[in-house]
C-alpha cells in the first residue's frame, strides 16, 4: 500500500492504484476524456496531467501513472493550469464549438471541462478540420466533426461488448472514428457509447433535437426490458418520458444497460391503451369503467365468486400481482400464474429458480455450463458479466443450438441427455474448478430440465462453502416477484385452462395463449394494445412501469423499487386502484384502500419484498438422483431481441432495429 | 491559407468503395502458394494466440500479390483486407486500422510504378519541384494513375534521405541526388523496362557520402587507418 502526497495531504493508496485514482482519493477533482475506470487506459487526451515528484520535470499524465511510494503530486500548481489551459486549447481546436445545436449541450465533458480548466479564449485562427458523418446506426447519431478522439468507443466495443466493430481510421490529424465500412452498430449494447462519449460526437439519434437536460424531470426506476433489473433513471418532460438512462449499480449493471431498456420508452406514448373498451358485437367498442366492472360482476354472479384466475404478465411490479392475489384470494380462488409460456418447473424452493451466484458473482466463476440460454438476447448485461468471467480464464460450455457468443464458448450440441452425460473435457474444467457455475435458461427450464440440473449440483460441486453456483436465468422482469407471491401453479397455465375459469384477468399477460378460454370473460388490465388486448373480451387500462410505483424482483433475487415518472395517459389507471375497485364491484373485501396500505400487505405476506436487497431462499432443495432430462432444445424463447415486450412492440425505434439489425440482410436480398 | 482534412497533395487514405465490382474482382482473393509458404512464416515468428502481430508483413504480401496480378505495384481492396482480417482470425476493423495509417499500403490501385516524390523541406531546398514538373511531363499527376497505366505520383514526406536529396522512390527502391535530366532518364528506362541503377545518381558518389569525394576520415578511403595516434 503506497503512500503518497497530494497537494500536501499524505494518503495511503491501495497497491496498483494510479496517480488520477490517488488524487479522486484526495478528493481532488482531475478533468479527463480517454479515461474510464470501466475501460482499459488509453492516455491520449492529455487532459489528466499532473506535476509528479520524482519524474521528469514535466507535467505527467496521471491516468497512466502508477502511483508508487513516496511520490508527491500536485495538481495545483501554475504548471499543472497551465498544462491543462494548453491541452484544452488543443481539443478546441478542431471542435466545432457549436454546443448551441448539440444534444449534449448541457451534459458535455468537454463543455463543463473548458469552462473548469481552459483559458477562455482560442488563439487559433486557421481553419477547423471537419470530417464527415458516419452511419452507426438506427440508434446512435453522430457528428464526427466534434470528435476528440478519445477512443472511449472504440475500447468499449472492443472490452464490454466484445464486438469489434468501432475503429481509429487513418492517423494524425486525420484520424477518424467510424464502424466499419459504416455499418450499423449491431450489438445490444452499442448505445452505451453514447452515454460513454465525452463530447457530443455520438448522440443518441431517437432523442436528437427532443429536450435539454435541464428541462427534464428525473426518475429513479428499474428497467422492466429483462429480469436483469438494471437500474435507470426516467428523464421525463411534462408526461413523456423523453430518455432512460442507467444509474450506477456495481451489483446489478455497473453502469451499462441494454438498447433495448434504453430505447423502448418511444414506446410508451404509442398504441396505448386510454380508454374503457368492450367486445360488443365481435369489436372492441369504447365504454365505461361503470360498464365494465357491472359486466365482470355479471360473469360471476352467485354466491361462488371463485371461477376467476388471473395471468400476470412480464412487466408486473409486485404490487400489482399481489393486489390480484388478493383480489382472487377474497373471492376464493387461487387460480394465479405468471408463467405465460406455459411452463411448470417446481417452484416449492425457490433457492432453485434463482440466480443464487448472484450477477457480480457470476464474472468471478471459473467453469460454466450454460443449460438452453441465448444469454446475449435474454441479458445482455449477464452475457458482458460473462465476458468478463471468460477474459479472467473461466471455461464456457452450451447446451443448445448455437448463437453468437462475443467469448470464446464450446457449443455441447442440443441433446438434453448431454446433462447426465457430460463430455470428459467438461468434467476436467468443473473438477478442477474453484467456482464452477451452471446458467439454466428458459429453453432449459421449459424442457423440465431443472431437476437434472440440480442434479449436477453435487456431481460438478457447484455449491461450495463461500459460492453457489446454481443459477436459473429468467428473462421476465416479473417472474421472480411473481414466484414470490406465488404466482405459479402446480402444472403451470395448463392447470388455469383446466379449471376453465368464467373470468380470466390477463393482467399486462401478451405472450399467453388465449384460445383455451373461449367460454371465459377475458378482461385485459394493461397499458398496450397488443395480443392480449386483441383476445380480450374487456380492455381496462392500466399504467406502465413509468407510470407507477412499484418493486420488482431480479432474476438474482434482488428486491428494488422503481418511481412513478409520468401519469398514465387518458383513462389509464395505476392497476392497484384497478383491481380494488373491481374488488368493490365483486362485493369482495381485499383489505387495503390506499397503496400503503397494499404495500404493508404484501410485505406482511412476504417480508423479503419489505426489504432492498437480496432476498434469501435459504439452501438449494435436495437434488432426485433418478432426475433426467431428455429432449432436445431446438430453438430458444426470444425470437427477436428487440420486440420481447408489448411496449417494445409499440416502440417505433425497436421495430426499425429488428427490421435493420436483425431482418435488414432478408431485407435487403428481397430488394435484390 | 491550406484547406484542412484529407491533405490534397497527399495520398488519399479513404479504401476505395465496396462496390460489387469491387468484390466480384477481389471476393475470391487467396494466397498462392508462394505468398501463402511467406505468410505462414511471418505468423510462425510470434508465439502461439499472438499471430495478430503478422497483421503488417501479410498485408504488404497481399499488396504484393494484387500487384503481380494486376501488373502494378498493388493495393488493398477491401475484400482482400477482409482476407488477411479472416486470415488472422482478426475483426476487420483491426486490419483496417493498420492499413489506413501505413502509407506505404495503397488504398486506391495505382500504376505499374509508383512514382513517390518527396517534398518534405530538404528535398524541396534541393529541387524537388523540378522533379514533380518532369513528373508532370510524362502524363503524371498527384493521386491519380497515368492514362498509359504506368504511373502513379504521390507527394509523399520524409523518406530518411536528407543527404542524398532531393530523392524520389518508386516501387521498392529509392533514385537519389536527382535532377530533372536524371529522373527523365530514369523514367524512360523503366518505361522501356530496363532496371536503372539505384541509390545516388551522382556520378562517382556509392552512397549517401558527400559529393566531390569525403572531407573527413579520407584516409580510410583506400586502406584501414588507424587514427589513434593523430589524437
Amino acid at each position: 500500500m503506497p503512500k503518497v502526497t497530494v497537494d500536501g495531504q499524505e494518503i495511503e493508496v491501495p497497491a496498483g492504484a494510479t496517480v488520477l485514482q490517488a488524487c479522486e482519493q484526495a478528493g481532488k477533482e482531475i478533468p479527463r476524456f480517454c479515461y474510464h475506470e470501466r475501460l482499459s487506459i488509453a492516455g491520449n487526451c492529455r487532459m489528466c496531467l499532473v506535476e509528479v515528484a520524482p519524474g521528469p520535470p514535466k507535467p505527467q499524465a496521471s491516468c497512466a501513472l502508477p502511483a508508487t511510494e513516496g511520490q508527491t503530486i500536485r495538481t495545483d500548481t501554475p504548471m499543472v493550469k497551465k498544462a491543462r489551459e494548453g491541452v484544452m486549447e488543443f481539443l478546441l481546436i478542431n471542435h466545432p464549438l457549436d454546443c448551441p445545436i448539440c444534444d449534449q449541450g448541457g451534459e458535455c465533458d468537454l463543455q463543463d471541462q473548458a469552462v473548469g480548466y481552459g483559458r477562455g479564449g482560442s488563439r487559433y485562427t486557421e481553419n477547423k478540420r471537419a470530417v464527415t458523418e458516419k452511419y452507426m446506426g438506427p440508434l446512435i447519431k453522430t457528428v464526427m466533426t466534434r470528435c476528440i478522439h478519445c477512443t472511449r468507443c472504440v475500447r468499449f466495443s472492443e472490452e464490454i461488448a466484445g464486438v469489434d466493430e468501432i475503429g481509429a481510421l487513418y492517423r494524425g490529424e486525420d484520424m477518424q472514428i467510424t464502424t466499419y465500412l459504416e455499418q450499423a452498430a449491431a450489438h445490444e449494447m452499442s448505445a452505451n457509447v453514447i452515454d460513454l462519449c465525452p463530447v457530443g460526437a455520438l448522440t443518441s439519434r431517437p432523442y436528437a433535437f427532443e429536450a435539454r437536460p435541464w428541462e427534464l424531470k428525473k426518475t429513479l426506476s428499474i428497467d422492466v426490458s429483462d429480469a436483469v433489473g438494471a437500474n435507470i433513471r426516467l428523464d421525463s418532460r411534462g408526461r413523456e418520458v423523453m430518455r432512460a438512462l442507467p444509474r450506477v449499480n456495481d451489483d446489478v449493471n455497473e453502469e451499462w444497460i441494454s438498447d433495448k431498456a434504453r430505447y423502448q420508452v418511444d414506446g410508451l406514448n404509442r398504441r396505448r391503451l386510454d380508454k374503457v373498451f368492450m367486445r360488443k358485437r365481435g369489436g372492441l367498442k369504447e365504454s365505461s369503467w361503470d360498464e365494465a366492472f357491472k359486466a365482470i360482476a355479471k360473469a360471476l354472479k352467485g354466491k361462488d365468486k371463485s371461477s376467476i384466475a388471473a395471468v400476470a404478465g412480464d412487466l408486473l411490479d409486485c404490487e400489482t400481482m399481489f393486489a390480484a392475489k388478493s383480489l382472487l384470494k377474497a373471492c376464493g380462488s387461487t387460480l394465479i400464474e405468471g408463467r405465460q409460456t406455459g411452463m411448470s418447473y417446481d417452484v416449492s424452493n425457490l433457492a432453485a429458480v434463482n440466480f443464487n451466484s448472484t450477477l457480480a458473482g457470476i464474472e468471478t466463476a471459473d467453469a460454466i455450463l450454460i443449460v438452453g440460454s441465448h444469454v446475449r438476447w435474454e441479458a445482455p448485461l449477464v452475457n458482458t458479466r460473462l465476458r468478463k468471467a471468460v477474459k479472467r480464464g473461466a471455461k464456457v460450455f452450451v447446451v443448445g443450438p448455437q448463437w453468437e457468443t462475443t467469448y470464446p464458448a464450446t457449443f455441447l450440441g442440443n441433446d438434453l441427455a448431454l446433462l447426465g452425460n457430460l463430455p470428459a473435457d467438461v468434467v476436467d474444467a468443473f473438477k478442477s474448478a474453484e467456482r464452477p457455475a451452471l446458467i439454466l435458461g428458459g429453453a432449459g427450464l421449459a424442457k423440465g430440465a431443472l431437476a437434472a440440473c440440480l442434479g449436477l449440483v453435487d456431481t460438478l460441486g457447484l455449491v461450495k462453502t463461500d459460492w453457489n453456483g446454481f443459477n436459473a436465468l429468467h428473462f421476465s422482469a416479473a417472474r421472480m416477484g411473481g414466484l414470490m407471491l406465488g404466482f405459479a401453479q402446480k402444472g403451470g397455465m395448463a392447470d388455469i385452462a383446466a379449471a376453465k375459469p368464467k373470468v380470466l384477468l390477463a393482467l399486462g399477460a401478451d405472450e399467453m395463449n388465449f384460445e383455451p378460454y373461449v367460454d371465459a370473460l377475458k378482461v385485459y388490465i394493461g397499458h398496450h394494445g397488443d395480443k392480449g388486448a386483441h383476445a380480450a373480451d374487456i380492455v381496462l387500462p392500466a399504467a406502465s412501469y413509468a407510470e407507477k410505483d412499484g418493486t420488482y424482483v431480479n432474476t438474482e433475487g434482488r428486491v428494488q423499487y422503481a418511481e412513478k415518472a409520468v401519469f398514465a395517459p387518458g383513462d389509464a389507471r395505476e392497476d392497484w386502484t384497478i383491481l380494488r375497485a373491481l374488488a368493490d364491484a365483486l362485493d369482495v373485501n381485499v383489505g387495503f384502500d390506499s397503496f400503503a396500505e397494499l404495500q404493508a400487505a404484501m410485505i406482511a405476506e412476504v417480508p423479503a419484498l419489505g426489504e432492498e436487497g437480496l432476498a434469501d431462499y435459504g439452501p438449494l432443495p435436495k437434488a432426485d438422483a433418478k432426475a433426467k432430462a431428455e429432449g432436445t432444445i431446438d430453438a430458444y424463447p426470444i425470437k427477436d431481441f428487440y420486440l420481447t415486450n408489448p411496449i417494445a412492440r409499440a416502440s417505433t425505434v425497436m421495430q426499425q432495429c429488428s427490421a435493420e439489425l436483425l431482418h435488414g440482410e432478408e431485407m435487403k436480398e428481397a430488394a435484390e | 491559407m491550406l484547406s484542412r482534412g484529407v491533405h490534397p497533395l497527399m495520398a488519399d487514405r479513404t479504401p476505395a468503395p465496396d462496390t460489387p465490382e469491387l468484390r466480384a474482382r477481389w471476393g475470391n482473393f487467396a494466397f498462392t502458394d508462394a505468398w501463402k509458404a511467406k505468410a505462414d512464416k511471418a505468423i510462425a515468428k510470434y508465439p502461439e494466440g499472438r499471430q495478430k502481430s503478422a497483421v503488417m508483413a501479410l498485408l504488404d504480401f497481399a499488396q504484393r500479390q494484387v500487384g503481380e496480378e494486376t501488373d502494378t505495384q498493388g493495393w488493398l481492396p477491401i475484400p482482400v483486407i477482409e482476407y488477411v482480417a479472416s486470415y488472422l482470425n482478426m475483426p476487420v476493423i483491426r486490419v483496417l486500422e493498420v492499413a489506413t495509417f501505413y502509407f506505404m499500403y495503397n488504398m486506391k490501385p495505382v500504376g505499374k510504378y509508383h512514382v513517390q516524390v518527396c517534398g518534405t523541406t530538404p528535398c524541396m531546398l534541393r529541387g524537388s519541384d523540378d522533379l514533380f514538373e518532369t513528373c508532370k511531363k510524362r502524363g503524371m499527376s498527384k493521386g491519380h494513375i497515368s492514362e498509359d497505366g504506368l504511373w502513379s505520383l504521390t507527394e509523399v514526406e520524409c523518406m530518411g534521405n536528407c543527404a542524398t536529396a532531393p530523392m524520389v522512390q518508386i516501387n521498392d527502391d529509392n533514385y537519389e541526388d536527382l535532377t530533372a535530366e536524371r529522373l527523365d532518364n530514369i523514367l524512360s528506362m523503366l518505361a522501356a523496362g530496363q532496371q536503372p541503377k539505384t541509390g545516388t545518381q551522382e556520378p562517382g558518389k556509392h552512397t549517401s557520402e558527400p559529393s566531390g569525394g569525403p572531407s573527413t576520415l579520407k584516409e580510410m578511403v583506400s586502406e584501414n587507418h588507424d587514427y589513434r595516434g593523430d589524437w
